[in-house]
Protein backbone atom coordinates (compact mmCIF):
# COMPACT_ATOMS: atom_id res chain seq x y z
CA UNK A 1 0.00 0.00 0.00
CA UNK A 2 2.83 2.59 0.93
CA UNK A 3 4.60 1.57 -2.16
CA UNK A 4 1.34 2.49 -4.15
CA UNK A 5 1.17 6.27 -2.30
CA UNK A 6 4.73 6.48 -3.02
CA UNK A 7 3.96 5.60 -6.82
CA UNK A 8 1.38 8.54 -6.39
CA UNK A 9 3.41 10.96 -5.19
CA UNK A 10 6.28 10.31 -7.57
CA UNK A 11 3.58 10.65 -10.78
CA UNK A 12 2.45 13.72 -9.62
CA UNK A 13 6.03 15.25 -8.92
CA UNK A 14 6.72 14.29 -12.57
CA UNK A 15 4.00 15.91 -13.78
CA UNK A 16 4.72 18.34 -11.60
CA UNK A 17 8.02 18.77 -12.84
CA UNK A 18 7.00 19.00 -16.28
CA UNK A 19 11.13 17.30 -17.19
CA UNK A 20 12.17 17.52 -20.54
CA UNK A 21 13.17 14.25 -20.86
CA UNK A 22 9.55 12.47 -19.94
CA UNK A 23 7.89 14.83 -22.27
CA UNK A 24 10.47 13.59 -25.22
CA UNK A 25 9.08 10.14 -24.09
CA UNK A 26 5.53 10.66 -23.63
CA UNK A 27 5.51 12.50 -27.37
CA UNK A 28 7.53 9.38 -28.80
CA UNK A 29 5.27 6.67 -27.27
CA UNK A 30 1.97 8.86 -28.76
CA UNK A 31 3.92 9.34 -32.57
CA UNK A 32 4.55 5.97 -32.66
CA UNK A 33 1.49 4.37 -31.30
CA UNK A 34 -0.36 7.01 -33.20
CA UNK A 35 1.17 6.08 -36.59
CA UNK A 36 0.66 2.93 -36.01
CA UNK A 37 -3.18 2.77 -35.53
CA UNK A 38 -3.50 5.19 -38.68
CA UNK A 39 -1.46 2.56 -40.64
CA UNK A 40 -3.15 -0.34 -38.96
CA UNK A 41 -6.89 1.45 -39.52
CA UNK A 42 -6.07 2.53 -43.37
CA UNK A 43 -5.57 -1.00 -44.22
CA UNK A 44 -7.53 -2.98 -41.46
CA UNK A 45 -10.67 -0.98 -41.52
CA UNK A 46 -11.48 -1.21 -45.41
CA UNK A 47 -10.21 -4.97 -45.12
CA UNK A 48 -12.92 -5.63 -42.32
CA UNK A 49 -15.22 -4.17 -44.94
CA UNK A 50 -14.55 -6.24 -47.69
CA UNK A 51 -14.49 -9.53 -45.85
CA UNK A 52 -17.88 -8.59 -43.81
CA UNK A 53 -19.87 -8.08 -47.24
CA UNK A 54 -17.81 -10.22 -50.27
CA UNK A 55 -18.16 -13.72 -50.14
CA UNK A 56 -15.38 -15.60 -51.43
CA UNK A 57 -13.85 -19.28 -50.78
CA UNK A 58 -11.81 -19.65 -47.42
CA UNK A 59 -13.71 -16.78 -45.96
CA UNK A 60 -14.53 -18.61 -43.07
CA UNK A 61 -11.25 -19.58 -42.50
CA UNK A 62 -10.16 -16.03 -43.20
CA UNK A 63 -12.09 -14.75 -39.93
CA UNK A 64 -11.21 -17.53 -38.07
CA UNK A 65 -7.60 -16.63 -38.34
CA UNK A 66 -8.47 -12.68 -38.29
CA UNK A 67 -9.63 -13.52 -34.85
CA UNK A 68 -6.72 -15.87 -33.74
CA UNK A 69 -4.49 -12.95 -34.44
CA UNK A 70 -6.26 -10.69 -31.92
CA UNK A 71 -4.37 -12.83 -29.70
CA UNK A 72 -0.99 -12.34 -31.12
CA UNK A 73 2.20 -12.23 -28.51
CA UNK A 74 3.84 -8.92 -28.92
CA UNK A 75 6.87 -10.40 -28.41
CA UNK A 76 6.24 -13.01 -31.27
CA UNK A 77 5.51 -9.70 -33.38
CA UNK A 78 8.88 -7.93 -31.59
CA UNK A 79 10.92 -10.75 -32.73
CA UNK A 80 9.16 -11.62 -36.43
CA UNK A 81 9.82 -7.83 -37.43
CA UNK A 82 13.61 -7.92 -35.59
CA UNK A 83 14.72 -10.72 -37.83
CA UNK A 84 13.39 -8.99 -41.06
CA UNK A 85 14.83 -5.53 -40.13
CA UNK A 86 18.40 -7.34 -38.67
CA UNK A 87 21.29 -6.68 -40.90
CA UNK A 88 21.67 -10.62 -41.25
CA UNK A 89 17.88 -10.20 -42.25
CA UNK A 90 16.41 -9.52 -45.73
CA UNK A 91 15.55 -5.90 -45.25
CA UNK A 92 18.31 -5.18 -43.43
CA UNK A 93 20.43 -2.66 -45.47
CA UNK A 94 17.37 -0.45 -44.89
CA UNK A 95 18.88 0.54 -41.43
CA UNK A 96 15.64 0.58 -39.41
CA UNK A 97 16.40 -1.94 -36.82
CA UNK A 98 16.46 0.19 -33.29
CA UNK A 99 14.90 3.56 -35.12
CA UNK A 100 10.94 4.59 -34.14
CA UNK A 101 9.97 3.10 -37.88
CA UNK A 102 10.68 -0.44 -36.93
CA UNK A 103 8.36 0.50 -33.92
CA UNK A 104 5.74 1.52 -36.01
CA UNK A 105 5.86 -1.60 -38.16
CA UNK A 106 5.66 -3.95 -35.47
CA UNK A 107 2.57 -1.89 -33.58
CA UNK A 108 1.00 -1.97 -37.07
CA UNK A 109 1.48 -5.36 -37.56
CA UNK A 110 0.14 -6.46 -34.10
CA UNK A 111 -2.68 -4.16 -34.02
CA UNK A 112 -4.05 -4.59 -37.98
CA UNK A 113 -5.30 -7.83 -37.02
CA UNK A 114 -7.35 -6.39 -34.24
CA UNK A 115 -8.74 -3.48 -36.39
CA UNK A 116 -9.88 -5.72 -39.12
CA UNK A 117 -11.44 -8.35 -37.16
CA UNK A 118 -13.34 -6.05 -35.06
CA UNK A 119 -14.29 -4.00 -37.79
CA UNK A 120 -15.39 -7.08 -39.95
CA UNK A 121 -17.58 -8.06 -37.00
CA UNK A 122 -19.38 -4.55 -36.79
CA UNK A 123 -19.87 -4.06 -40.50
CA UNK A 124 -20.84 -7.48 -41.33
CA UNK A 125 -23.95 -7.08 -38.42
CA UNK A 126 -24.96 -3.70 -40.53
CA UNK A 127 -24.81 -6.03 -43.38
CA UNK A 128 -27.38 -8.56 -41.83
CA UNK A 129 -30.00 -5.77 -40.85
CA UNK A 130 -29.79 -3.63 -43.95
CA UNK A 131 -28.46 -6.30 -47.07
CA UNK A 132 -31.89 -6.41 -48.59
CA UNK A 133 -32.55 -2.98 -48.56
CA UNK A 134 -29.23 -2.04 -49.96
CA UNK A 135 -29.79 -4.49 -52.55
CA UNK A 136 -33.15 -3.35 -53.34
CA UNK A 137 -31.46 0.15 -54.02
CA UNK A 138 -29.44 -1.54 -56.45
CA UNK A 139 -26.16 -0.72 -54.67
CA UNK A 140 -23.29 -2.93 -55.42
CA UNK A 141 -21.33 -4.85 -52.83
CA UNK A 142 -18.54 -2.16 -52.40
CA UNK A 143 -20.80 0.67 -52.19
CA UNK A 144 -22.66 -0.93 -49.19
CA UNK A 145 -19.46 -1.58 -48.47
CA UNK A 146 -18.76 2.13 -48.17
CA UNK A 147 -22.63 2.79 -46.77
CA UNK A 148 -21.78 0.37 -44.07
CA UNK A 149 -18.45 2.24 -42.73
CA UNK A 150 -20.04 5.65 -43.00
CA UNK A 151 -23.03 3.86 -40.84
CA UNK A 152 -21.25 2.77 -38.32
CA UNK A 153 -18.45 4.97 -38.24
CA UNK A 154 -19.26 5.60 -34.66
CA UNK A 155 -18.29 1.52 -33.37
CA UNK A 156 -15.48 1.89 -35.53
CA UNK A 157 -14.17 4.89 -33.97
CA UNK A 158 -14.57 2.41 -30.88
CA UNK A 159 -12.70 -0.11 -32.68
CA UNK A 160 -9.89 2.18 -33.95
CA UNK A 161 -9.41 3.25 -29.81
CA UNK A 162 -9.45 -0.37 -29.38
CA UNK A 163 -6.33 -0.80 -31.43
CA UNK A 164 -4.37 2.28 -29.67
CA UNK A 165 -5.13 0.74 -26.40
CA UNK A 166 -2.84 -2.35 -27.28
CA UNK A 167 -0.37 -0.34 -28.96
CA UNK A 168 0.48 2.26 -26.26
CA UNK A 169 -0.12 -0.86 -23.61
CA UNK A 170 2.08 -3.37 -25.64
CA UNK A 171 6.37 -3.33 -24.08
CA UNK A 172 7.40 -6.93 -25.58
CA UNK A 173 7.24 -5.96 -29.28
CA UNK A 174 8.84 -2.46 -28.86
CA UNK A 175 11.42 -3.29 -26.33
CA UNK A 176 12.94 -6.10 -29.33
CA UNK A 177 12.74 -3.64 -32.09
CA UNK A 178 13.41 -0.60 -30.85
CA UNK A 179 15.87 -1.64 -28.58
CA UNK A 180 15.01 0.77 -25.58
CA UNK A 181 17.59 3.11 -26.68
CA UNK A 182 17.82 6.70 -24.52
CA UNK A 183 16.93 9.68 -26.34
CA UNK A 184 16.13 7.55 -29.27
CA UNK A 185 13.49 4.80 -28.85
CA UNK A 186 12.53 4.57 -25.79
CA UNK A 187 8.75 5.18 -24.84
CA UNK A 188 6.93 4.99 -21.92
CA UNK A 189 6.21 1.16 -21.52
CA UNK A 190 9.99 0.23 -22.05
CA UNK A 191 10.94 2.97 -19.42
CA UNK A 192 8.38 1.56 -17.09
CA UNK A 193 10.05 -1.87 -17.69
CA UNK A 194 13.82 -0.73 -17.21
CA UNK A 195 12.69 1.34 -14.01
CA UNK A 196 10.89 -2.05 -12.99
CA UNK A 197 14.61 -3.90 -13.48
CA UNK A 198 16.25 -1.33 -11.27
CA UNK A 199 13.77 -1.76 -8.46
CA UNK A 200 12.70 1.83 -8.69
CA UNK A 201 8.92 0.44 -8.58
CA UNK A 202 7.39 3.36 -7.36
CA UNK A 203 9.10 5.83 -10.30
CA UNK A 204 7.63 3.07 -12.50
CA UNK A 205 4.38 2.61 -11.37
CA UNK A 206 4.57 6.55 -11.28
CA UNK A 207 4.98 6.63 -14.96
CA UNK A 208 2.21 3.28 -15.86
CA UNK A 209 0.01 5.89 -14.02
CA UNK A 210 0.56 8.55 -16.91
CA UNK A 211 0.64 6.13 -19.14
CA UNK A 212 -2.85 5.00 -18.04
CA UNK A 213 -4.14 8.70 -17.64
CA UNK A 214 -2.59 9.96 -21.32
CA UNK A 215 -4.83 6.82 -23.02
CA UNK A 216 -7.63 7.67 -20.80
CA UNK A 217 -7.34 11.48 -22.09
CA UNK A 218 -7.09 10.34 -25.47
CA UNK A 219 -10.66 8.34 -25.20
CA UNK A 220 -12.17 11.26 -23.57
CA UNK A 221 -11.46 13.41 -26.55
CA UNK A 222 -12.54 11.09 -29.11
CA UNK A 223 -15.46 10.44 -27.01
CA UNK A 224 -16.69 14.22 -27.11
CA UNK A 225 -15.94 14.67 -30.38
CA UNK A 226 -18.40 11.60 -31.08
CA UNK A 227 -20.91 12.97 -28.74
CA UNK A 228 -20.31 16.62 -30.05
CA UNK A 229 -20.86 14.92 -33.89
CA UNK A 230 -24.16 12.94 -33.35
CA UNK A 231 -25.59 15.49 -31.52
CA UNK A 232 -24.82 17.75 -34.60
CA UNK A 233 -25.97 15.55 -37.52
CA UNK A 234 -27.85 12.96 -35.75
CA UNK B 1 -18.44 18.21 -44.18
CA UNK B 2 -19.49 15.60 -41.94
CA UNK B 3 -17.53 12.78 -39.99
CA UNK B 4 -15.22 15.00 -38.20
CA UNK B 5 -14.18 13.00 -35.61
CA UNK B 6 -12.56 10.34 -37.77
CA UNK B 7 -10.84 13.30 -39.83
CA UNK B 8 -9.43 14.54 -36.98
CA UNK B 9 -8.42 11.58 -35.68
CA UNK B 10 -6.41 10.31 -38.80
CA UNK B 11 -5.48 13.72 -39.51
CA UNK B 12 -4.00 14.23 -35.96
CA UNK B 13 -2.34 10.34 -36.33
CA UNK B 14 -0.32 11.03 -39.66
CA UNK B 15 1.17 14.73 -38.64
CA UNK B 16 2.55 12.74 -35.86
CA UNK B 17 4.82 10.62 -37.86
CA UNK B 18 8.12 9.83 -36.27
CA UNK B 19 10.61 12.52 -37.66
CA UNK B 20 13.06 10.75 -39.64
CA UNK B 21 16.55 10.53 -37.90
CA UNK B 22 18.37 13.30 -40.03
CA UNK B 23 21.25 11.94 -42.11
CA UNK B 24 23.72 14.41 -40.13
CA UNK B 25 23.85 12.70 -36.75
CA UNK B 26 26.55 10.89 -36.35
CA UNK B 27 25.86 7.54 -33.76
CA UNK B 28 27.14 4.31 -33.10
CA UNK B 29 25.09 1.21 -31.45
CA UNK B 30 26.39 -0.50 -29.02
CA UNK B 31 25.55 -3.49 -27.89
CA UNK B 32 25.91 -3.95 -23.89
CA UNK B 33 25.04 -5.80 -20.97
CA UNK B 34 22.29 -4.83 -18.56
CA UNK B 35 24.83 -4.50 -15.60
CA UNK B 36 26.68 -1.36 -17.33
CA UNK B 37 22.83 0.44 -18.34
CA UNK B 38 21.01 0.16 -15.32
CA UNK B 39 23.79 0.66 -12.97
CA UNK B 40 23.45 4.32 -14.78
CA UNK B 41 27.11 4.17 -15.35
CA UNK B 42 26.42 5.19 -19.36
CA UNK B 43 24.34 7.98 -18.49
CA UNK B 44 27.35 9.09 -16.46
CA UNK B 45 29.97 8.65 -18.90
CA UNK B 46 28.38 9.22 -22.35
CA UNK B 47 27.69 12.65 -22.40
CA UNK B 48 31.18 13.01 -21.55
CA UNK B 49 32.32 11.47 -24.51
CA UNK B 50 28.82 13.03 -26.99
CA UNK B 51 30.30 16.32 -26.25
CA UNK B 52 33.65 16.10 -26.59
CA UNK B 53 33.13 14.28 -30.23
CA UNK B 54 29.77 14.72 -31.55
CA UNK B 55 28.98 11.18 -31.92
CA UNK B 56 26.15 9.77 -30.34
CA UNK B 57 26.20 6.27 -28.38
CA UNK B 58 23.13 4.10 -28.87
CA UNK B 59 23.57 1.49 -26.29
CA UNK B 60 21.17 -1.70 -26.43
CA UNK B 61 21.16 -3.63 -23.00
CA UNK B 62 20.89 -7.14 -23.37
CA UNK B 63 22.64 -10.24 -21.71
CA UNK B 64 26.49 -10.82 -22.92
CA UNK B 65 25.45 -14.14 -24.99
CA UNK B 66 22.33 -11.87 -26.02
CA UNK B 67 24.74 -8.66 -26.94
CA UNK B 68 27.06 -11.04 -28.68
CA UNK B 69 24.64 -12.39 -30.64
CA UNK B 70 23.06 -9.12 -31.78
CA UNK B 71 26.76 -8.17 -32.85
CA UNK B 72 26.56 -11.56 -34.81
CA UNK B 73 23.94 -10.88 -36.75
CA UNK B 74 25.44 -7.33 -37.69
CA UNK B 75 23.08 -5.17 -35.40
CA UNK B 76 26.30 -3.34 -33.37
CA UNK B 77 28.93 -1.77 -33.88
CA UNK B 78 30.68 -2.15 -30.40
CA UNK B 79 30.10 -4.60 -27.81
CA UNK B 80 30.66 -3.70 -24.25
CA UNK B 81 30.51 -6.90 -22.33
CA UNK B 82 31.65 -9.19 -19.81
CA UNK B 83 32.17 -13.24 -20.24
CA UNK B 84 35.64 -13.74 -21.25
CA UNK B 85 35.24 -16.80 -23.10
CA UNK B 86 32.40 -15.80 -24.66
CA UNK B 87 34.35 -13.17 -25.90
CA UNK B 88 37.35 -15.13 -27.16
CA UNK B 89 35.02 -17.04 -29.18
CA UNK B 90 33.37 -14.13 -30.70
CA UNK B 91 37.04 -13.18 -32.06
CA UNK B 92 37.92 -16.48 -33.13
CA UNK B 93 34.88 -16.57 -35.03
CA UNK B 94 36.28 -13.28 -36.42
CA UNK B 95 33.12 -11.04 -35.66
CA UNK B 96 35.09 -9.14 -33.07
CA UNK B 97 38.15 -7.28 -34.36
CA UNK B 98 40.51 -7.07 -31.06
CA UNK B 99 39.35 -7.21 -28.00
CA UNK B 100 40.51 -4.44 -25.02
CA UNK B 101 40.05 -4.21 -21.23
CA UNK B 102 38.26 -1.47 -19.70
CA UNK B 103 37.68 -1.84 -16.15
CA UNK B 104 36.20 -4.16 -13.49
CA UNK B 105 34.38 -4.88 -10.79
CA UNK B 106 33.20 -7.70 -8.45
CA UNK B 107 30.40 -10.38 -8.24
CA UNK B 108 28.77 -10.40 -4.85
CA UNK B 109 26.57 -13.02 -3.52
CA UNK B 110 23.35 -11.65 -2.04
CA UNK B 111 20.90 -13.37 0.39
CA UNK B 112 17.90 -12.78 2.67
CA UNK B 113 19.58 -11.63 6.56
CA UNK B 114 17.82 -14.27 8.20
CA UNK B 115 20.61 -16.53 5.65
CA UNK B 116 19.27 -20.00 6.44
CA UNK B 117 22.23 -21.56 4.39
CA UNK B 118 24.96 -20.16 6.89
CA UNK B 119 27.18 -18.34 4.48
CA UNK B 120 27.56 -15.00 5.80
CA UNK B 121 30.24 -13.42 7.03
CA UNK B 122 32.99 -15.94 5.04
CA UNK B 123 35.30 -15.15 1.88
CA UNK B 124 35.08 -18.66 0.19
CA UNK B 125 32.26 -18.36 -2.59
CA UNK B 126 32.72 -21.98 -3.33
CA UNK B 127 32.07 -23.33 -0.42
CA UNK B 128 29.21 -20.71 0.18
CA UNK B 129 27.42 -21.80 -2.90
CA UNK B 130 28.04 -25.90 -1.69
CA UNK B 131 25.74 -24.99 1.51
CA UNK B 132 23.13 -23.73 -0.38
CA UNK B 133 22.59 -26.44 -2.22
CA UNK B 134 23.38 -28.72 0.94
CA UNK B 135 20.76 -26.35 2.30
CA UNK B 136 18.72 -26.64 -0.62
CA UNK B 137 18.06 -22.86 0.33
CA UNK B 138 16.18 -20.83 -2.49
CA UNK B 139 18.24 -19.67 -5.16
CA UNK B 140 17.30 -17.02 -8.09
CA UNK B 141 19.66 -17.90 -11.50
CA UNK B 142 19.93 -15.62 -14.40
CA UNK B 143 19.44 -18.30 -16.76
CA UNK B 144 19.86 -16.15 -19.52
CA UNK B 145 23.52 -16.63 -20.88
CA UNK B 146 24.40 -13.48 -19.59
CA UNK B 147 27.66 -12.82 -18.14
CA UNK B 148 26.37 -13.09 -14.30
CA UNK B 149 25.15 -16.35 -15.90
CA UNK B 150 28.01 -17.84 -16.65
CA UNK B 151 30.12 -16.58 -13.63
CA UNK B 152 27.30 -18.62 -11.81
CA UNK B 153 27.84 -22.01 -13.77
CA UNK B 154 31.12 -21.39 -13.35
CA UNK B 155 30.75 -21.46 -9.24
CA UNK B 156 28.85 -24.61 -9.26
CA UNK B 157 31.37 -26.46 -11.55
CA UNK B 158 34.06 -24.97 -9.07
CA UNK B 159 32.23 -26.33 -5.90
CA UNK B 160 31.92 -29.70 -8.13
CA UNK B 161 28.28 -29.47 -8.24
CA UNK B 162 26.61 -30.52 -11.77
CA UNK B 163 23.75 -27.89 -11.94
CA UNK B 164 21.82 -28.56 -14.90
CA UNK B 165 21.51 -32.32 -13.19
CA UNK B 166 21.67 -31.87 -9.72
CA UNK B 167 19.31 -28.42 -9.21
CA UNK B 168 16.01 -28.86 -7.50
CA UNK B 169 12.88 -26.88 -6.67
CA UNK B 170 15.10 -24.69 -4.49
CA UNK B 171 17.25 -23.75 -7.97
CA UNK B 172 15.10 -20.88 -9.64
CA UNK B 173 16.11 -19.99 -13.45
CA UNK B 174 14.10 -17.07 -13.94
CA UNK B 175 15.92 -16.48 -17.81
CA UNK B 176 15.79 -12.56 -16.77
CA UNK B 177 17.83 -9.50 -16.32
CA UNK B 178 19.83 -8.73 -13.78
CA UNK B 179 17.18 -6.42 -12.06
CA UNK B 180 14.59 -8.58 -12.68
CA UNK B 181 15.88 -11.20 -11.34
CA UNK B 182 16.88 -9.32 -8.08
CA UNK B 183 13.21 -8.81 -7.60
CA UNK B 184 12.61 -12.28 -7.52
CA UNK B 185 15.14 -12.69 -5.43
CA UNK B 186 13.79 -10.30 -2.73
CA UNK B 187 10.19 -11.21 -3.22
CA UNK B 188 11.24 -15.04 -2.64
CA UNK B 189 13.93 -14.43 -0.09
CA UNK B 190 16.34 -16.49 -2.27
CA UNK B 191 20.33 -15.84 -2.88
CA UNK B 192 21.51 -14.62 -6.05
CA UNK B 193 24.73 -13.83 -7.80
CA UNK B 194 24.78 -10.09 -8.66
CA UNK B 195 27.21 -7.75 -10.18
CA UNK B 196 27.92 -5.17 -7.44
CA UNK B 197 27.24 -2.51 -10.09
CA UNK B 198 23.27 -3.32 -10.30
CA UNK B 199 23.54 -4.56 -6.81
CA UNK B 200 24.08 -0.91 -5.45
CA UNK B 201 21.82 1.07 -7.50
CA UNK B 202 19.31 -1.48 -7.06
CA UNK B 203 16.40 -0.15 -4.77
CA UNK B 204 13.94 -2.71 -3.69
CA UNK B 205 16.54 -4.58 -1.64
CA UNK B 206 13.70 -5.98 1.03
CA UNK B 207 15.52 -8.02 3.09
CA UNK B 208 18.69 -8.98 0.77
CA UNK B 209 22.20 -7.80 1.97
CA UNK B 210 25.55 -8.84 0.42
CA UNK B 211 26.05 -11.93 2.33
CA UNK B 212 29.62 -13.33 0.40
CA UNK B 213 32.09 -11.27 -1.03
CA UNK B 214 35.81 -10.30 -1.60
CA UNK B 215 36.88 -14.10 -3.31
CA UNK B 216 39.19 -13.48 -6.34
CA UNK B 217 37.19 -16.12 -8.00
CA UNK B 218 34.16 -13.13 -8.20
CA UNK B 219 36.37 -10.63 -10.35
CA UNK B 220 34.35 -9.15 -13.17
CA UNK B 221 36.39 -7.89 -15.93
CA UNK B 222 34.70 -6.29 -18.81
CA UNK B 223 36.07 -5.99 -22.35
CA UNK B 224 35.09 -3.93 -25.67
CA UNK B 225 35.10 -4.69 -29.12
CA UNK B 226 35.11 -3.26 -32.29
CA UNK B 227 32.31 -5.81 -34.36
CA UNK B 228 34.75 -6.49 -37.70
CA UNK B 229 33.72 -4.41 -40.84
CA UNK B 230 35.30 -7.46 -43.04
CA UNK B 231 32.17 -9.23 -41.55
CA UNK B 232 29.58 -6.61 -41.33
CA UNK B 233 30.62 -4.07 -43.77
CA UNK B 234 28.01 -1.15 -42.85
CA UNK B 235 29.94 -1.00 -39.37
CA UNK B 236 30.61 2.45 -38.50
CA UNK B 237 34.47 1.50 -38.00
CA UNK B 238 35.85 5.01 -37.90
CA UNK B 239 33.38 6.26 -34.87
CA UNK B 240 33.01 2.69 -33.17
CA UNK B 241 36.65 3.15 -32.80
CA UNK B 242 36.73 6.49 -31.27
CA UNK B 243 34.03 5.15 -28.29
CA UNK B 244 37.03 2.31 -27.85
CA UNK B 245 39.73 5.04 -27.82
CA UNK B 246 38.28 7.38 -25.64
CA UNK B 247 36.81 4.61 -22.95
CA UNK B 248 40.33 3.29 -22.73
CA UNK B 249 42.22 6.68 -22.86
CA UNK B 250 43.09 8.38 -19.52
CA UNK B 251 39.97 10.46 -20.05
CA UNK B 252 37.46 7.95 -20.25
CA UNK B 253 39.16 5.61 -17.62
CA UNK B 254 38.86 8.53 -15.43
CA UNK B 255 35.20 9.40 -16.00
CA UNK B 256 34.48 5.51 -15.16
CA UNK B 257 36.14 5.60 -11.77
CA UNK B 258 34.31 9.13 -10.92
CA UNK B 259 31.09 7.12 -11.71
CA UNK B 260 29.84 6.79 -7.70
CA UNK B 261 26.45 5.50 -5.99
CA UNK B 262 26.67 6.60 -2.62
CA UNK B 263 30.24 7.06 -2.00
CA UNK B 264 30.88 4.21 -3.26
CA UNK B 265 32.95 3.38 -6.53
CA UNK B 266 30.57 0.73 -9.30
CA UNK B 267 33.61 0.00 -11.92
CA UNK B 268 37.87 0.08 -11.64
CA UNK B 269 39.11 1.18 -14.70
CA UNK B 270 41.83 -1.10 -15.93
CA UNK B 271 42.73 -0.91 -19.55
CA UNK B 272 46.17 -1.11 -20.84
CA UNK B 273 48.14 1.65 -20.20
CA UNK B 274 48.84 3.60 -23.60
CA UNK B 275 45.29 2.10 -25.46
CA UNK B 276 47.54 -1.12 -26.65
CA UNK B 277 45.05 -3.96 -26.93
CA UNK B 278 48.44 -6.35 -26.46
CA UNK B 279 50.18 -5.03 -23.41
CA UNK B 280 47.66 -6.46 -21.06
CA UNK B 281 43.92 -7.39 -22.89
CA UNK B 282 45.23 -10.98 -24.04
CA UNK B 283 47.48 -11.84 -21.35
CA UNK B 284 45.30 -11.40 -18.48
CA UNK B 285 43.81 -15.24 -17.62
CA UNK B 286 40.15 -15.34 -17.40
CA UNK B 287 38.84 -14.13 -14.48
Amino acid sequence: MNDIVLALGEALRLIGGLDAKLTGIVVLSLEISLSAVAIAAVLGLPLGAVIAVERFAGRQALIVLLNALMGLPPVVVGLLVYLMLSRAGPLGPLGLLFTPTAMVVAQSILILPIIAALSRQVIEDAWREYEEQLRSLGARRFDAALTLMWDTRFSLVTVVLAGFGRAAAEVGAVIIVGGNIDGVTRVMTTTIALETSKGDLPLALGLGMILVGLVLALNGIAHSIREAVQRRYG
Amino acid sequence: MVGKAMLVLFAWALTAWPAPVTAAERYVTVASTTSTEQSGLFRHILPIFEKKTGIRVRVVALGTGQALDMARRGDADVVFVHAREQEEKFLAEEYGVRRCDVMYNDFVLVGPRSDPARVGGGKDIVAAVRKIKEARAPFVSRGDRSGTHVAELKLWRLAGIEIAKEKGRWYRDTGQGMGPALNTAASMSAYILSDRGTWLSFRNRGELAILVEGDKRLFNQYGIMLVNPQKHPHVKREWGQAFIDWVTSSEGQRAIAAYRIGGEQLFFPNAARGNNPDAGSSSRPGA
